[in-house]
């Protein structure tokens, strides 16, 4: 196991099989944290910031990570679990608090351009930088699918030095020497005197003793928990209906309040009725704004009709005849204009590409909303000089941050709770619903405003996964092998775009790997690569959408490499396995993908299929899709799925993020399509903005490889594949190859 | 006006216009937020409760029109169906973010109610509702399970 997190790890060697863990540079307050951050009720005692015990045995953990469906609120207290020694059933999961030790690092190191392969000096320091700055802005962003893999050490740490508290504790109650202690499922036995105390005997003794100065980490082969696929702790609640979303939450003498945005970018609020709306049944207030109109309402339906009943009118502002089109134009002058820079580029692509044998192809992926089934919403109370809000959200410490400069208030002063989230996919780390809560609330104040957007709103007035259009030129060698590879992506930066919002003034410069991730670093061996950028600022609004660049590039590259094999006459498999003779976890996806997909038997009359493979988020997802055109529609038959996310916490929910990533892709694939026209965004609701349903979504098996590598992310990687796969299937069926989404069904 | 909605085997009077969708007296009259707003067109189904027995989607259904009916929630969903649903639905694990699961699960309860063992096509016409988290394999095989279970005891 190699450790790279210096800053947290000074010593780590191996014992005894299990994994020494001296404090090193970091001190055990900052990684464990102060045990009096969490907050606890009668009988709770904290050992750590991640970590408490009841009287009767209940360990709850402070997940620091949002639950947004991905299963945090399972897989990080596993964790926690599995060195505590705790039975499964005694784990419960609450959102942590706002604080430093539980900000986000991975995601930052994560951000920088770099190759997941490239462990050379220069991209080790990048990293170790990132790290530092992770550490002290300790931004806790749920994201990135970073989730494990940040938690990773932290949270195991925390559940081993509590469990070597509760020993010492132990050793000086039974007055017997430590080493004579065994921790088992809940309790602190002394085997020689079969004498045994339970864990809720022990905390608060426990809670007087200094942590350890080392712990020592449980080896692989010992786990208990680690591995296997444990029930969830969030489901019970989330089938009698009693689980808390953002838009549950009730404070006594709450106004509802909905909402109309200009709907055109940078429009502004032109007439409005005030008198009419106020005697409209039902309305409490009337809350006009530079670019919007709020209505408060007894219920949020009297709310929304008052505005369905008296609208208001809106300026268009400067971009009222903007386009799609004009989007596209603009990325393709873009691509005309120069090389653009290139993130990679090896050997002399350029150079080796102006022959005339020469493949090119231009790929193009349009406007996305995220959709979330719960609509944007957020409940703010502002009160005698300080703020309470409760917003699902994927970055309470910024939220409050931003909710503090917008109030003008200390930080100390605005309280954000986190709910549960009906979805987040990215959507959740904007602002924007909560500024505007804020806002409105100024107009409402000593009482709970809930803001919810209506679909319309929600659909209309997103952080947009970008539009993007690319364009390739390849050569085969002799032998059919790729000689050459040029793709140059067009399309805005989401970073610059989200971080901009997030820290207003901050100076954004330098590359974005957003836009190019999933197009650089490929697996593929290709003696020639320049994988280039260029940077199209677009009017609407942008930000993350699950896997991000990883959405658009991985149709661009796969479908290209589809067109490649095709033009070597090759098997797609066959071809890919050819360039991936250096990566034996990528080649192992998809050969186990072959087999597993009866790549090699005939597909039914009528049908095809199409492979993918696409690394993202430091794991290996292959899928292949099988496809038939059915009364005029595509129709996805079966979906196999192999996915290399090295060390797997709980497979279940493995399973589970592959199978909700690739529904999420399809629906994208097959049905997403945000358009403008006359400045305004044209989908208004589930009519217009299709989603797969139930009767609509292939049967999909999901097949985890146990590679033995690091943990890797699972929330995302399983989106990227499934829409090359299913374009590669539609091009093997049809003989037509398409290079836009949504694909169509041809005829 | 004054309704008298029977909720979960209880009585409740609402002072409201008759026009006010069930789905609105329920999330912020009654605070039964177990029922969702997800589109306000009926077209997700993630307000779907019982209507005497019958699944409907709320958010466009008046008040008016449920006065005299009895309406089931997912905080009443507690018979011998909707019992072996939320069992199938723990032993399947298919919650993920869970906001469309009070709908999806009224949903399947008001199909076994009328077909105990339904087809899969059954089960594809029936359960339109939307998931953005993409259960519905889960949610197809939990439903099979709960209809054996159902079937096994009875």
């Amino acid at each position: 196991m190699s450790l790279n997190r210096r800053h947290f790890l000074l010593a780590g060697s191996a014992l005894g099989g299990g994994l020494l863990i001296g404090w090193g540079a970091m001190r055990p307050r900052q990684l464990l944290g102060e045990a009096a951050l969490l907050p606890v009720e009668a009988g709770e005692i904290a050992l750590n910031a991640w970590l408490k015990i009841a009287a009767d045995g209940i360990v709850t953990v402070a997940v620091p990570r949002a639950e947004m469906g991905q299963g945090v609120y399972t897989a990080l207290p596993m964790l926690v679990a599995e060195e505590l020694a705790a039975p499964w059933a005694s784990l419960r999961a609450e959102q942590a608090p706002i604080a430093s030790v539980y900000g986000n690092v991975t995601v930052m190191v994560d951000a920088a351009p770099l190759d997941e392969h490239d462990h050379g000096l220069l991209a080790g320091a990048m990293r170790w930088t990132l790290e530092r700055v992770g550490r002290v802005l300790a931004v806790q962003v749920t994201g990135g699918s970073t989730s494990v893999r940040d938690a990773w050490l932290p949270m195991r740490s925390a559940g081993a030095a509590a469990r070597d508290m509760l020993a010492r504790a132990a050793a000086a109650r039974l007055g017997v020497p430590v080493a004579e202690i065994e921790a088992d499922a809940g309790r602190m036995v002394h085997p020689a005197t079969r004498r045994s105390l339970a864990y809720g005997e022990l905390a608060a003794d426990a809670a007087r003793l200094d942590p350890p100065d080392a712990i020592t980490l449980r080896a692989p082969a010992a786990w208990r928990l680690l591995g296997r696929p444990l029930p969830r702790t969030d489901l019970a609640a989330k089938t009698d209906g009693s689980a808390v979303f953002g838009i549950d939450v009730r404070q006594a003498g709450t106004v509802y309040v909905s909402l109309r945005t200009a709907p055109v970018v940078g429009g502004s609020l032109a007439q409005y009725d005030r008198v009419a709306l106020e005697a409209r049944p039902g309305v409490i207030a009337v809350v006009p704004m530079a670019d919007a109109l709020a209505v408060a309402g007894r219920t949020w339906w009297h709310a929304e009709q008052a505005l369905q009943a008296v609208p208001p009118s809106f300026d268009p502002g400067e971009h009222g005849a903007l386009s799609s089109d004009d989007i596209f134009a603009a990325f393709g002058a873009a691509l005309d204009a120069g090389d653009g820079s290139a993130y990679e580029d090896r050997g002399d692509a350029l150079g080796e590409l102006h022959d005339a044998d020469v493949l090119r192809a231009e790929y193009r992926a349009p406007m996305l909303a995220h959709a979330c089934m719960e609509p944007m919403n957020c409940t703010v109370r502002l009160h005698e000089g300080a703020a309470e809000i409760w917003l699902g959200n994927q970055a309470p410490d910024l939220m409050r941050r931003i909710a503090a400069t917008a109030l003008d208030l200390d930080e100390a002063k605005v309280r954000v709770h986190t709910p549960l989230l009906g979805g987040g996919f990215g959507r959740r780390a904007e602002p924007d619903v909560m500024l505007r809560a804020i806002e409105i609330a100024r107009a409402i104040p000593d009482q709970a405003v809930q803001l919810v957007y209506s679909r319309e709103e929600d659909l209309q007035h997103d952080t947009y996964r970008p539009p993007a259009l690319a364009r390739f030129a390849a050569r085969l060698d002799t032998r059919g092998r790729l000689h050459a590879w040029h793709n140059h992506v067009a399309c805005p930066s989401v970073s610059k775009a989200v971080l901009g919002r997030a820290f207003p003034g901050l100076p954004l410069a330098g590359p974005d790997k957003t836009n190019l991730e999933g197009a650089m670093f490929l697996p593929y061996a290709v003696p020639h690569r320049r994988v280039a950028h260029s940077t199209v600022p677009i009017v609407p609004p942008v930000g993350f959408w699950r896997s991000v660049g990883h959405s658009f590039n991985a149709f661009f590259t796969e479908c290209f490499m589809d067109e490649l094999a095709g033009a070597a006459a090759r098997d797609p498999i066959e071809f890919r396995l050819e360039h991936l003779a250096a990566r034996p976890r990528e080649r192992h996806v998809l050969e186990l993908l072959r087999d597993l997909s009866d790549w090699n038997e005939p597909s039914a009359p009528g049908t095809a299929r199409g492979v993918a493979l696409h690394g993202s988020f430091h794991s290996i997802v292959g899928q292949v899709a099988e496809v038939s055109i059915d009364n005029g529609e595509i129709v996805v038959q079966r979906v196999t799925c192999v996915v290399d996310c090295g060390q797997v916490v709980n497979p279940d929910i493995v399973i589970a993020q592959m199978e909700s990533g690739i529904v999420f892709g399809l629906t994208a694939a097959l049905y997403g399509d945000v358009r403008i026209a006359a400045g305004r965004v044209q989908q208004w609701n589930f009519p217009d903005y299709r989603m797969l349903t139930l009767g609509e979504a292939p049967p999909i098996e999901t097949h985890i490889v146990v590679s033995g590598a690091p943990p890797g992310g699972v929330g995302e990687p399983g989106t990227p594949p499934i829409a090359p796969a299913v374009a590669n299937a539609l091009a093997a069926l049809t003989g037509q190859r398409q290079r836009a989404l949504p694909l169509r069904a041809p005829g | 006006m004054t309704f008298t909605l029977a909720i979960n085997g209880r009585e409740y009077l609402v002072e409201s216009e008759p026009e006010v969708p069930l789905l609105w007296i329920l999330r912020d009259v009654l605070g039964l937020t177990g029922t969702k707003f997800g589109c306000g067109v009926a077209a997700c189904g993630a307000c779907t409760v019982h209507v005497d027995g019958r699944a409907m989607r709320t958010c466009t259904l008046p008040v008016a029109a449920v006065a005299d009916k009895t309406i089931t929630t997912i905080e009443g969903l507690d018979d011998a169906v909707g019992t072996a649903l939320r069992a199938a639905w723990l032993s399947h694990q298919v919650p993920q973010c869970g906001y469309c699961q009070s709908g999806m699960l009224m949903s399947a309860a008001a199909l076994l109610a009328t077909q105990p063992r339904p087809s899969d096509a059954e089960i594809d016409r029936t359960l339109t509702n939307i998931c953005r988290c993409g259960t519905y394999q889960r949610i197809r095989r939990a439903i099979h399970a709960a209809a054996a279970t159902l079937g096994g005891a009875a």
